[in-house]
């Protein structure tokens, strides 16, 4: 998804020079189109991430749109309060780019895994999330950030290797059916969406009927467009991500609010992690996120739902 | 306005039962200067893109920063009553959108230099031509994000950066030098790639002469000074980083601050 992030936030900055790129020195391959295209609008902090938090704040206090890259863990939790004090306490207009979101960057180890972003961000009063599914998805959230400034994170996993959308949908409604179907609702946000409509696809075989609904954007968590598209049914959620505090979690404190009661089952990386080491792949079937997990816990749900 | 800074300070803290008086005291004097014509901001000019801008990066001086702005005309000096108490306005650790003239909140230290960095670089540019000048304290370059924009800062030239180090020597404990000594502090800068200008902080003078143009660099001011300048008590006394004057303590000092 990184690819495709570039060619729209490159193609809105030529022509608009108060959208600024700023990276902690990541990005290799992807960014250097725009860092030769538009200089100007292009920093590379190098590797400190704190520093470049509360820069792009500065940055974006003189009427600018910071776009603010690096992966998943370095421009979260290393920069927590330079985000939490500059950017979102202030209302500034910085969208962190949060690249190799989850597992995407497996065998590099747990340094470089993103599994509890999620949560540490959902806190932070005045940010808006967004965690796109595919290319399509990224680009809609971008035109929603370039629209409307304000603090937002924007969390890219890998890109599915088919594209979840045939164009780019409107992400303001925050939640968008992927794929129709009666017997419960699995929910899903980011790359993993594909992976649930792969099990879909398999539970459709043995005669299960199970709707797929994207939800790009974390918060505002859109509630009213989950209850209405879902229709009563009972919920699965699928998430790359702890399943602290994250989108599971999100979903289960608005149920809450809305004293609306479904059956919910939250699938996602275990909180206390996993004793394994591996690819995206292997990790993900390890957290039951793959598609023969998903297909397992859909059975198991709507068995434990009788 | 210095003086009469240091009093309402004293004053505020006392009602306040608050903190961090010592802190303000030092650095009183070089924030008066700064809103004395150094940088180019005004209660009138405070939402002006092109003004000057101030960060105090040492939020803990609030109740000094708070005075001086009142005192400079950025809001009414009757405010001064709802510094630390309920409901009120003005709280322990400078807060933006409270009162005009804040343009960072801050409290943690280290993030005042990158702000600045920001605005500093965006300016550069633009090519707009404006100041920005941040406040930290000595205990402050304890803090890596401070050298990590002292790099940055040096990298992009950005002479239009001017960091002003309220050197007066003490932190939490005990002295800067026995927590985790800087010196030789000025040497440092040199080495990032500053101009570096020592000066004496309560220096009125030679404060302004230190804080004009700089050269093709970003410069750092660091400027000597005492904690608690003004109240003999206070002076150099670590106790005064948390202490909160009492009535005695009160009377004492505004008698010693009313007859300079």
């Amino acid at each position: 998804m990184r690819t495709a992030l570039m060619r729209r936030i490159t193609d809105s900055a030529s022509s608009d020079p108060s959208i600024m790129f700023v990276t902690g020195d990541l990005g290799f391959s992807v960014v250097e189109e725009f860092r030769d295209l538009l200089p100007k609008q292009f920093i590379n902090c190098g590797v400190a991430e704190q520093a470049m938090m509360s820069m792009a704040a500065g940055i974006a206090s003189t009427n600018k749109r910071v776009f603010a890259y690096s992966i998943s863990n370095f421009a979260t939790f290393r920069c927590l309060e330079q985000i939490r004090n500059d950017i979102t306490f202030h209302g500034h207009s910085v969208c962190i780019v949060s690249v190799g979101a989850g597992a995407s960057y497996g065998t590099l180890g747990y340094s470089h895994h993103g599994l509890e972003d999620l949560a540490i961000m959902r806190v932070l009063p005045g940010m808006r999330i967004f965690s796109p599914a595919d290319n399509y998805e990224t680009s809609s959230a971008i035109d929603a950030f370039l629209d409307e400034p304000g603090p937002t994170y924007l969390r890219l996993g890998r890109a599915p290797a088919t594209q979840i959308h045939a164009g780019v949908p409107n992400i303001s409604r925050g939640a968008l059916e992927v794929r129709s179907g009666s017997d419960a609702s699995i929910l899903a946000t980011g790359s993993v969406v594909s992976a649930c409509l792969s099990a879909a696809e398999s539970l459709s075989d043995s005669g299960v009927d199970v709707q797929v609904v994207s939800v790009p954007r974390i918060k505002p968590f859109p509630i009213g467009q989950i209850l209405e598209l879902t229709q009563g049914r009972s919920l699965i959620t699928v998430e790359e991500h702890s399943t602290t505090g994250g989108f599971g979690s999100a979903l289960l404190e608005s149920l809450s609010s809305q004293r609306e009661s479904r059956f919910v089952s939250v699938l996602g990386f275990p909180p206390e992690g996993l004793e394994v080491h591996g690819s995206q792949g292997f990790l993900n079937k390890a957290a039951g996120i793959d598609p023969s997990g998903i297909v397992k816990s859909v059975i198991d749900h709507l068995r434990a739902q009788r | 306005m210095a003086q009469l800074a240091r009093a309402s300070a004293v004053r505020m803290v006392a009602s306040g039962k608050a903190s961090h008086i010592g802190s303000s005291l030092s650095m009183i004097d070089i924030l008066s200067v700064l809103y004395s014509g150094v940088a180019n901001v005004s209660p009138s000019s405070i939402n002006s893109p092109l003004r000057d801008v101030v960060i105090v990066s040492k939020g803990h001086a609030a109740a000094g920063t708070y005075a001086v702005l009142g005192h400079a005309g950025f809001f009414p000096e009757s405010w001064f009553e709802e510094f630390c108490i309920d409901g009120g306005r003005l709280t322990g650790h400078v807060t933006a959108g409270t009162v005009p003239g804040i343009e960072l909140s801050t409290g943690s230290l280290g993030h005042g230099l990158a702000f600045g960095s920001g605005i500093a670089i965006s300016a550069q540019r633009d090519g707009d031509n404006r100041r920005i000048f941040v406040l930290m304290s000595d205990g402050e370059c304890d803090e890596g994000s401070v050298w990590e924009t002292a790099l940055f800062a040096a990298h992009h030239k950005l002479n239009n950066l001017t960091a002003i180090i309220d050197r007066n020597g003490l932190q939490s404990f005990e002295s800067t030098e026995s927590t985790l000594a800087l010196e030789p502090l000025d040497a440092k800068w040199e080495a990032f790639g500053w101009q570096v200008l020592h000066v004496d902080g309560h220096d009125h003078r030679a404060l302004k002469e230190a804080l004009k143009s700089p050269g093709n660099k970003p410069n750092v001011i660091v400027a000597e000074t005492i904690k608690g300048k003004g109240v003999s008590f206070m002076e150099g006394q670590v106790a005064w980083h948390y202490k909160s004057p009492n009535d005695v303590e009160l009377g004492g000092a505004l008698s010693e601050l009313d007859s300079d």
